[in-house]
């Protein structure tokens, strides 16, 4: 430890051309110095080019072959690169040299979505600095400028980019002001960079070097290294990211989890660039990989402290969080024989998602599925594509749902994950979970976004101009009103302009109540819903009037009426059918009629009975996807 | 126009598994003759049926019929080599299309080849389609003479804005007289309603019925227009030019013509068929409902015998290439399974006045006659008495449901 020699690169069968004559020294973990070492990570709203500059930069310090050159490189699941979105982070070892010395610059990605926000904090913990990357054309987005903050909290060196400073549209003029004016530096201090030209790629891996504190611990400390992420992969388990904090880690050792006291032997070690490369160790300041031999994120946790078992650390690093559900859904197959299949679907998904929660649930409406709990809402709709897609699952999600307390005038307290178990008895109080939320847009929405957020209960808390004509607004907003179609009202009142980003901010009693909704007098428990008192008329009439557009008229009428209790709040009717045959049945007519017959007897499998009442499975699917999916991602 | 049906290959000898000729031989079903006549001066704009103007078959009119009648002779042939002569024909149906568009000399021609090989049983009945304004009392005197003993006229509506977005180009002021011409020669009048139609009132259907009703008509067949896909009027009504139609506007009108038609002495024997008396009926259309044989001769037609139902080439061209190659012009056929012949049994029968016998539903749908009959859709004095399952007027209107809950479906 301590030498600074550089070594030649490992030999590989094909030595990758480096674009940079600058890259050519490569630092051998285990054997770098922390002075070598800067870790830093690039905080960037979604489409504002984070994954483009990676790529340069794997390009320019020759980690990555021009051949095997692939767009985002580092993002790794289909959903990922089709969405342009990051969901799991990972760390990549980069060689550069500056002012002729030799360092190592440890990439370490973030995931990038207001879900997923301890885990960016956990990539942050991770760093020493942080490329505060903005799109020259478009400015800092919400999710952004709550990174940011989180970077701030954490102390991290903040180096401020503007990207795509090719495109026609790009301002970097008025960006850079507006990024000077909230982290404190002189615009002039904002570097120009364009991950797709390759331009100020260069200069910006210098600044990197010169900016960015080199990591500091104690070599002959017990060991200490916290996790940052975790993932599962099928031919080797667990691969789990961590960052050295304190000693060092060796292949063979016998290591421990210290939140959950569990034990593993060490039997691999490496670092990634960017494919795993396996080294004899990793030591203060290092970031890198390890591989236990487990099957399950959940026995390698993000957060967590590694340390060695033999001679355990006596404290572990702080900020380690149980990650805790906050938005459930059910999940059911639209086939009621894919049961089986959904259940072993999320048993695989499980093993690389340490948040996902779940459990058996049956729902009179829809059979048999599962009542899963989520960090979010894209949380929940990841988790749904990947069933559908990886497992080939057709599946109806419930309206997601928040966590409630509620305490009954006896002192019974309940927590009401699914509307069904709201309970009916005397309800002394409820308590809803509410967040922090940013907003950020440009000035002409004030007024439409004050609108909107009082609409759902919002309360403000300050607002701010960031620029001339954009605002910051904070808002403090019941998590419901947002996992409801808060998102999508706010892209529609502002023309797709306004970023969001918030973060839990405890609880409040709340007036609540379950509507639900009934087709001719049968409760169809999939439609219930918990909501505010003032907003019950509006999602019963809502509902009700949906679901006689999508339900066909039967051959007796049908009343739909949502009720609060044993009082009805809206009430619709679908008429009975009157007219249900064929005009003309002659000749050629036969065939095509009993074919049609045939064709209907398959569709009654698609057919839901509620009481008399036949509901196509498409009507369940329209009615509760709300004609909205507050889930997209933020673009 | 229709899309046919998928089914399997159908030979090219056109021949027929021994078991639909063993159904066919003894006589107990009716055996009919269906002549499709492919031609029209315009096409009307709801129509779908399987008709081509002289300008879409870029033919002249000689042409195309003559090539037309040669294609129908060696179908008959081939039809009086695969089942045999020893039946005679009961029924005989000219259809189209307008089969007026031939002139009285070449359906007589047609109706010639059908006796010539099989011929006419006694008291056969032999029906012509026919235009309001393609026929007059000279023509109507020369089918007669050649045969024919009913003409259906394509009546639709006696409202001139109800006509006009159906395309119909007659006068409806000249049908009175058609009809005491066709009446005069001896011929059985049915009249052909449509109601539905957009922009159609209440008050114009009642005005159409009445109308029809003055000409005292034999049978009266009064249909739901139904927006084919394909047809100009399914564009028009998705451009939003013209209102789709409304099914409780439909069955309105359909309770009003069972109304009045009912109070002027008319009795349904189908769910959309009428007539004074029972010896009015269409005996050809009976045989569809009922699992008579029938051969249809032309392109596109269908055809059914014992159990095998196959249909033709749809474009004259190829229909006739077919043939002139020596080959059975069918395009596809299918043997019906015992479920399907079941499943068509109840949905046929379920359409007649007689209705369906109780023992021809299986116990699935057999739970299901009692809700029925509580519904006020099926007539429950009926199934009590002669253990046949009678659709109500209510039931007419809602017989395909029915259907299905008699299947379990």
């Amino acid at each position: 430890m301590g030498d600074c020699e550089a070594e030649p690169p490992l030999p590989t069968a094909e030595e990758p051309k480096p674009l940079s004559p600058r890259a050519r020294t490569v630092l051998q973990p285990h054997a770098t110095p922390p002075e070598a070492i800067r870790n830093f990570c690039i905080i960037a709203h979604i489409d504002h080019g984070k994954s483009t500059l990676a790529d340069r930069m794997l390009q320019i310090t020759g980690v990555v072959d021009d051949r095997l050159m692939r767009a985002q490189y580092l993002d790794r699941m289909d959903i990922e690169r089709e969405r342009g979105i990051t969901i799991k982070s990972q760390a990549v070892r980069l060689p550069w040299e500056s002012g002729g010395t030799p360092f190592v610059l440890n990439m370490i990605d973030t995931p990038g979505h207001v879900d997923f926000t301890y885990e960016v904090s956990r990539s942050l913990a991770a760093c020493e600095g942080a490329v505060l990357l903005v799109d020259a054309a478009q400015g800092i987005e919400a999710q952004t400028l709550a990174n940011l903050y989180l970077a701030m909290e954490n102390d991290l060196t903040i180096i401020p980019v503007l990207n795509k400073i090719d495109l026609p549209a790009a301002q970097p003029e008025k960006y850079a002001e507006e990024l000077a004016g909230l982290i404190g530096c002189d615009p002039a201090d904002c570097l120009r960079v364009s991950g797709k030209t390759g331009a100020g790629v260069e200069p910006l891996l210098d600044e990197i070097v010169r900016q960015v504190p080199h990591p500091v611990g104690d070599p002959s400390a017990p060991a200490r290294a916290m996790i940052f992420d975790s993932v599962y992969d099928t031919y080797r388990g667990v691969v789990t990211y961590v960052r050295v904090i304190d000693g060092d880690l060796n292949p063979r050792e016998r290591i421990a989890m210290m939140s959950t006291k569990a034990t593993h032997e060490l039997l691999e070690i490496g670092v990634i660039s960017p494919e795993p490369v396996t080294s004899k160790g990793l030591g203060v300041g290092e970031v890198g990989y390890l591989i236990t031999g487990v099957k399950d994120v959940r026995q390698s946790r993000v957060g967590d402290t590694v340390t060695n078992s033999a001679k355990p650390a006596s404290a572990a690093l702080g900020g380690y969080r149980d990650p805790k559900p906050m938005v459930f859904s059910g999940l059911y197959p639209i086939d009621g024989s894919d049961y089986p299949d959904l259940r072993e679907a999320l048993d695989k998904l499980k093993l690389n998602d340490a948040a996902l929660v779940y459990e058996p649930e049956t729902s009179a409406a829809l059979g048999f599925g599962f009542r899963c709990g989520f960090l979010g809402l894209l949380h929940l709709e990841i988790v749904r594509e990947r069933l559908e897609r990886e497992f080939n699952l057709d599946l109806i999600s419930t309206q997601p749902n928040v966590v409630y307390e509620v305490t009954m005038e006896d002192g019974k307290e309940i927590t009401v994950t699914n509307p069904s178990e709201f309970p009916g008895g005397k309800v002394a109080e409820v308590r809803e979970p509410i967040v922090r939320a940013t907003i950020l847009a440009p000035s002409e929405f004030i007024g439409a976004i004050m609108e909107l957020c009082q609409g759902k209960r919002g309360t403000l808390r300050g607002m701010d101009y960031l620029s001339e004509d954009r605002v910051e607004m904070r808002y403090t907003l019941p998590l419901a009103e947002i996992v409801f179609d808060f998102f999508d009202q706010l892209k529609s009142r502002t023309r797709g302009y306004a970023s969001l980003d918030y973060e839990m901010d405890g609880d409040q009693d709340a007036d609540l109540v379950k509507v639900d909704i009934l087709l001719q007098g049968e409760t169809v428990d999939a439609f219930s819903a918990i909501v505010h008192k003032d907003r019950a008329y509006g999602y019963g009439v809502m509902m009700a009037g949906k679901l006689k557009e999508l339900i066909p008229r039967q051959q007796f009428e049908v009343p739909i009426q949502a009720a609060i209790g044993s009082r009805i709040i809206a009430r619709e009717n679908i008429r009975a059918i009157r007219k249900d045959v064929l005009a003309k049945c002659y000749g050629g007519d036969i065939t095509r009629k009993r074919k049609l017959l045939e064709k209907q007897k398959e569709g009654k499998k698609r057919m839901k009975m509620v009481g008399r009442v036949e509901v196509p499975q498409e009507a369940f699917i329209a009615a509760l996807s709300s004609g909205e999916s507050p889930t997209k991602p933020q673009k | 126009m229709p899309q046919l049906p998928d089914g399997d290959l159908a030979p090219l000898d056109g021949a027929l598994p021994p078991a639909a000729l063993d159904a066919f031989e003894p006589g107990d079903s009716p055996f009919g003759v269906y002549l499709h006549v492919p031609f029209c001066r315009v096409r009307c704009g709801y129509c779908d049926f399987n008709t081509y103007t002289l300008g879409e078959l870029d033919q002249d009119g000689a042409q195309a019929t003559g090539d037309y009648l040669r294609a129908v002779r060696a179908e008959l042939e081939l039809a009086a080599r695969v089942l045999g002569t020893s039946r005679r024909v009961d029924t005989v149906f000219m259809g189209g299309g307008t089969p007026t568009m031939l002139s009285p000399q070449m359906l007589g021609e047609l109706l010639g080849w059908v006796e010539e090989l099989w011929g006419l049983a006694p008291g056969a009945e032999v029906s012509v389609e026919a235009n309001p304004d393609s026929v007059d009392e000279p023509a109507l005197q020369a089918l007669a003479a050649a045969g024919v003993t009913r003409v259906s006229f394509g009546m639709q509506s006696a409202v001139p804005h109800v006509l006009e977005v159906l395309e119909r180009t007659h006068d409806p002021a000249r049908l009175p007289t058609v009809i005491q011409a066709a009446r005069d020669c001896g011929l059985a009048v049915s009249l052909d309603l449509i109601y539905g139609t957009p922009g159609e009132s209440l008050a114009d259907w009642r005005t159409s019925l009445e109308a029809a009703l003055a000409c005292e008509p034999d049978h009266i067949s009064a249909y739901a227009l139904v927006v084919e896909e394909g047809t100009r009027l399914a564009a028009q009504v998705r451009r939003g030019e013209r209102s789709r139609p409304d099914p409780d506007d439909e069955a309105d009108k359909y309770l009003l013509a069972d109304e009045l038609l009912t109070s002027a002495g008319f009795a349904w024997y189908e769910v959309s068929n009428w007539t004074r008396s029972e010896a009015a009926r269409s005996r050809h259309n009976e045989g569809y409902w009922l699992g008579g044989h029938w051969w249809g001769a032309g392109p596109g037609a269908h055809s059914h015998v014992g159990g095998v139902r196959w249909w033709n080439a749809k474009h004259p061209r190829a229909y006739a290439a077919r043939l002139a190659a020596g080959q059975s012009p069918a395009a596809a056929r299918e043997v019906l399974d015992a479920d399907q012949r079941r499943d068509e049994l109840v949905l046929l029968r379920i359409r007649t006045r007689e209705g369906l016998p109780l023992d021809a539903v299986e116990p699935a749908g057999r739970g299901a006659l009692a809700g029925l009959v509580a519904d006020g859709l099926v007539d429950g004095a009926h199934l009590l008495r002669a253990r046949r399952v009678v659709l109500t007027r209510k039931g007419r209107l809602l017989a395909d449901l029915v259907v299905r809950n008699l299947l379990g479906y």
